[in-house]
């Protein structure tokens, strides 16, 4: 596939664990059984999986801060994979993330300016930052005349919208949210749904979401793909994947989620 | 005959900041009663003053009739009498409600050598009979594991086993599934709402996910930022709830809820 902005072939991660006796050989787990995907410029991606499946392990890779024990990935046809700051700046302008906790992915000790600047220097993104950072708050829903403030001043679903505008001020390509709000109440849970939907249609963003619930997949993206234990087990249209799952753990795995009378 | 458990103008504050205000519901001998709200609502502490286990700047009003005997205001020995005996909880998290020095079977014993005076190898074997009923692969093996040794769903069914040990009147379960894999979470409940249903458990299910309130709950409390805002039949207060905001949670909720499917039920 040519026209894939982002893509993993055949992609294997080995974490070797600790030794349980003291001569025997040491265990390994297969986090990633060969994967591979592909994702079009402006499409969205669900990564579904429950824990251990390793999704955030694929996130991770994806985005070059864990390395594949074989297997490549691709953005825009050059290959991604950890390195030197100055070595990744190139896909990091192109791909940011959120990630599921807000408040810990903030530095407590930093401004919301100083936040959302850390890209813009970081990666040396040309033009004028201040302007960019009001811009980039007033399209997330958060007033810039708070920009002043420290994060526990603001509530966890405006932590989280902080959180995006820092992912967004560089003008990226692709945004990888990992379980981006999981750790919201459901109320807020829906603002920050419809924030990043209207968002990804704004910016013609390219949209990875890893997640645990199926509904919030449903609900975002286009195209799904489910992983069970490092491998893909089933992939499509979301629409035909939830309607008709043809893997029986995803049919388990759709049966198994409360629906709402 | 008067109701199990009659919580009346249940008020809790730390300081002047009022966290429960004025809660007032009942719960009849094997009713089960689901409590949603998000987080600050005061799901928690309500639970949690009903048996004397919240923090000591806590100030608690009010009252809280169990059995005919008012809760409140007693000593933490005799509400400790009562704690696993007649009222037993499940956790949130099954990780930090178990001991991770003592084996699985010792703890489900614990209750029942304390409550009921069993003998040590009466409680063991008590405690491989339940390990069994909550669905414990090879429970006369589990029950020699330590904590870390089981998978989250199993130590939520060790959780289970303990807090059903002595047959308890009420059963207070505090978001037992939340911390677990959604196909995981589907058999725990299942596991839950067999059980209270044949032991005649009195059941209050507190949650932040409406959806699975019908699946355990006859009835339901809406509550936020202290109080109760609704409370009805769960059916009936899913399909047409009255307050706006049950409207807004329910509105919420369903943005990430799957489409409802008549095909496949988590309980059937």
């Amino acid at each position: 596939m040519t026209d894939a902005l982002l893509a993993a072939e055949e992609v294997h991660r080995v974490y070797r664990l600790p030794r349980s006796s003291l001569l025997g050989p040491r265990a390994e787990r297969h986090a990633l059984a060969g994967v591979s995907l592909a994702v079009a410029a402006g499409e969205t991606l669900g990564i579904v999986g429950e824990s251990g499946s390793g999704k955030s392990t694929l996130a991770r890779i994806l985005l070059g801060l864990d390395r594949a024990t074989s297997g490549v990935v691709t953005f825009d046809g050059r290959p991604v994979a950890p390195g030197r700051p100055h070595e990744l700046r190139w896909f990091r302008r192109d791909m940011q993330i959120v990630f599921q906790d807000p408040l810990s992915s903030l530095d407590p000790r930093m401004t919301v300016t100083d936040i959302v600047a850390e890209p813009l220097v970081g990666l040396a993104v040309p033009g004028p930052r201040d302007a960019r950072i009001v811009e980039v708050l007033s399209s997330v829903g958060i007033d810039p005349d708070t920009r002043h403030r420290y994060p526990h001043e603001f509530s966890g679903g405006q932590q989280q919208r902080i959180a995006i505008a820092r992912a967004l001020a560089p003008h990226p390509k692709v945004l990888v949210a990992d379980e981006p709000v999981s750790s919201l109440d459901v109320s807020v849970r829906a603002q920050i749904l419809d924030l990043l939907q209207s968002l990804v249609r704004q910016f013609r963003l390219t949209l990875v979401l890893v997640s645990h619930d199926l509904g919030v997949i449903h609900s975002l993206c286009d195209r799904v793909l489910v992983l069970h234990e490092g491998r893909v087990v089933e992939q499509g249209r979301t629409a035909e994947v939830f309607a008709a799952p043809a893997d029986p753990y995803t049919r388990r795995l759709l049966a198994a989620v409360p629906r709402l009378p | 005959m008067t109701a199990l458990l009659e919580v009346k103008d249940l008020t809790v504050r730390f300081g002047d900041h009022v966290v429960v205000d004025e809660v007032s519901f009942t719960v009849e001998r094997g009713g089960r009663l689901g409590v949603i709200g998000e987080s600050g609502s005061g799901k928690t502490l309500t639970a949690l003053s009903i048996i004397g286990l919240v923090p000591d700047s806590a100030l608690v009003s009010g009252s809280v009739q169990f059995d005919g005997q008012q809760l409140l205001g007693r000593r933490d020995g005799d509400l400790s009498q009562l704690r696993g005996e007649q009222i037993a909880m499940v956790f949130q998290n099954p990780q930090t409600a178990l001991n991770p020095l003592m084996r699985v079977g010792k703890q489900v014993a614990e209750p029942l050598r304390r409550h009921h005076g069993l003998s040590k190898v009466a409680a063991a074997d008590a405690a491989v009979a339940l390990c069994e009923r909550v669905g414990l692969p090879d429970p006369s093996r589990s029950v020699r594991a330590y904590p870390h040794q089981l998978s989250g769903g199993q130590r939520q069914r060790v959780g289970i086993a303990m807090a059903l040990a002595c047959r308890p009147a009420l059963l207070i379960a505090d978001e037992p599934t939340t911390a677990l894999d959604v196909t995981v979470q589907a058999g725990v409940l299942r596991l839950l709402a067999e059980l209270v249903a044949e032991e005649d458990t009195a059941l209050l299910f507190i949650t932040h996910d409406i959806a699975l309130v019908p699946l355990v709950a006859d009835d339901v409390l809406v509550m936020r930022r202290g109080s109760i805002v609704e409370a009805g039949a769960a059916e009936a207060v899913i399909e047409a709830p009255s307050h706006p905001y049950t409207i807004e949670l329910l509105a919420a909720a369903r943005k990430t809820a799957l489409p409802p499917d008549d095909h496949v039920k988590v309980l059937s």
